[in-house]
């Protein structure tokens, strides 16, 4: 993700004047292209986030469209403040990327993981809170936050995940994305966790559930209107996330329908109120917490059942 | 308030007269909205002079030019200073300060984004002045625009490590077309600033770090205003102007004295407050 990501900004840098790029000492050679073609609009702001942040705020009262780019717990957490105050708060259009986000990075410990921050950034007043799952979401949701004249986070991950879309697709911040119909229950996966999304939907297929599957990329804002659909339609409606369970896309949709009339039962699927203290890869931390096609097609099933 | 004199007023006599002008209005104003923060706005008023009638390139009738230079009271609890020079300047009314912080006024005890012409910043919270500012100086390298960012901050606003960090990164991209003005008041909310951290020297600091650093007398005009004419300076370094000031300075009973951080002074203090700024 972190490579399309990297092209895609290039691109965007190239076709639009106001666009710059900064990052927080990250990316070694994947901005190489981007610095030969706008030598003027990169910046290595160093391992220095808070005024990193403070920066691209002042770009944006001047005309220009920054995007800040490095490792999420330290392009959310370290600098919340900055994020609230000189980009929410001043409703300027930044991009916040953040990269390697969820457990992309769990054999770095709990330092380097970002299972809160969706809730965190999801409370700042007017920020658009993004989590494509494929590089081909990556792409649209970087178009798609140029164009938006509000401040946008997005979480991505590292590099090699599985793509889910042929195409790429029509990406617009605040709608949900339709793959696959079913009539049973509805997943609803956001992030890099959609491929193993489709692969549970497979297994339920076998079991003779048929499971509608919906890339859900926007945590904020919600697409109410697709929520509203599928909790009246659904008697179960799941959500998956590399994310903590409270704050996430599943709390998020947890708080909507409490004020909602709609029948069908939330069932989330992510991680618990705790860190991860185990060594272990991104693969090994998913099945620790049952975020595997198996785990979670059986916790489906048994909740089907009832 | 009395009329503004001409904008090319540069006279020292006249610049003094229009400092002790806003010292008393800064003094009513904390006595008529109960707001803290006295001693912070009334130590940072020669800067906010020499700035604001000797150095800006800014016109009143287009606070939202791209061209303007950029000034950013970054101590944004001193806001009732800033609030009365911009009206002294014809930014707005000066009637917007008999409002100052009470309900529905544009002009909080701190300000909010865009809450009145001429504000450039909502500042408040410290720390977030210098590297906003640094993002405004480097969007005018890239767009080729040749405007210049002042962003005044508190001593005690350099415990911040935003500061610092910004302090880092200026130098290395030889933006130079920032100056920091720092009013070293030696107080902060609780104590002595030298005493909380080890601010001195502040110049040296900011020297070591990469920035073409002087110290002035921060109740100067004349100095203030040599040591912020020169931006750029030719050196390719930002300028950083270490201003040795007065908390609460202009009335004797709220010099050096921090209990004036908090205290709001009351009907007879204003009166004598006057008649120390021989306005009586």
């Amino acid at each position: 993700m972190r490579n399309a990501f990297a092209k895609q900004i290039t691109a965007l840098a190239q076709q639009d004047p106001r666009v710059v790029m900064m990052a927080g000492d990250i990316g070694n050679r994947l901005f190489d292209n981007l610095k030969a073609k706008c030598p003027d609009r990169f910046f290595n702001c160093g391992v220095a986030e808070a005024n990193m942040i403070g920066m691209a705020a002042g770009m944006a009262m001047s005309g220009l469209r920054p995007f800040c780019y490095t490792i999420t717990p330290f392009i959310t957490y370290r600098c919340l403040e900055q994020i609230r105050v000189d980009v929410c708060y001043h409703h300027v259009p930044v991009v916040i990327v953040g990269t390697g986000s969820g457990l992309s990075y769990a054999s770095l410990g709990a330092t380097h993981h970002s299972c809160e921050e969706m809730g965190m950034l999801r409370l700042l007043p007017g920020l658009a809170v993004l989590a494509p799952a494929d590089e081909m979401e990556v792409r649209g949701a970087l178009k798609a936050a140029l164009q938006y004249p509000h401040p946008v986070y997005i979480r991505i991950g590292k590099k090699g995940e599985p793509v889910v879309h042929k195409t790429e697709p029509n990406f617009i911040i605040g709608k949900a994305l339709p793959l696959r119909d079913g009539t049973d229950v509805c997943l609803l996966g956001t992030g890099t966790m959609l491929p193993v999304v489709l692969e549970t939907a497979d297994l339920l297929a076998k079991a003779g559930i048929s499971a509608k599957v919906v890339s859900f990329p926007c945590i904020k804002p919600l697409d109410k209107e697709l929520l509203s659909e599928v909790f009246n339609k659904f008697k179960c409606v799941a959500t998956v996330e590399e994310h903590s369970v409270l704050g996430g896309l599943g709390g998020s949709i947890a708080e909507w329908l409490t004020a909602s009339r709609a029948p069908g039962r939330l069932l989330r699927f992510g991680t618990p109120d705790e860190f991860l203290h185990d060594t272990c890869e991104q693969e090994e931390a998913r099945e620790h917490y049952g975020l595997t096609a198996p785990a979670m097609a059986e916790r489906i099933k048994s909740e089907m059942a009832v | 308030m009395n009329p503004a004199p001409a904008l090319n007023a540069t006279g020292s006599a006249d610049l003094d007269l229009i400092a002790r002008r806003l010292r008393l209005k800064l003094i009513e104003m904390s006595h008529a909205a109960g707001t803290p923060h006295l001693g912070s706005a009334l130590s940072c008023v020669d800067i906010l002079v020499a700035a604001y009638w000797n150095i800006l390139k800014i016109d009143s009738a287009r606070p939202q030019d791209p061209l303007r230079d950029r000034f950013i009271l970054s101590k944004g609890h001193a806001a009732s200073a800033l609030y009365a020079t911009l009206a002294e300047r014809h930014f707005f009314p000066a009637a917007w300060l008999d409002n100052f912080a009470k309900h529905h006024s544009p002009l909080a005890e701190q300000p909010a984004p865009n809450c009145a012409p001429g504000v450039e910043l909502a500042t408040g919270s410290l720390g977030h002045g210098l590297p906003v500012g640094l993002g405004m100086a480097l969007a005018g390298r890239i767009q080729k625009q040749d405007y210049r960012v002042f962003v005044v901050m508190s001593d005690g606003e350099c415990n911040e490590g935003s500061v610092w960090e910004a302090a880092l990164f200026a130098p290395a991209q030889k933006l130079e077309n920032v100056a920091i003005v720092i009013d070293y008041n030696k107080w902060q909310a609780t104590g002595r600033s030298n005493e909380v951290m080890n601010l001195p020297s502040l110049r040296d600091k900011f020297a070591a770090f990469g920035w073409s650093a002087s110290e002035v007398d921060g109740h100067d005009i004349s100095a203030l205003t040599a040591a912020m004419e020169n931006v750029p300076n030719g050196s390719g370094r930002p300028v950083a102007i270490v201003a040795h000031t007065v908390k609460g300075r202009g009335v004797s009973f709220m010099q050096d004295d921090n209990n004036w951080h908090y205290r709001v002074p009351t009907a007879d203090e204003v009166l004598a407050s006057k008649k120390e700024l021989n306005l009586a």
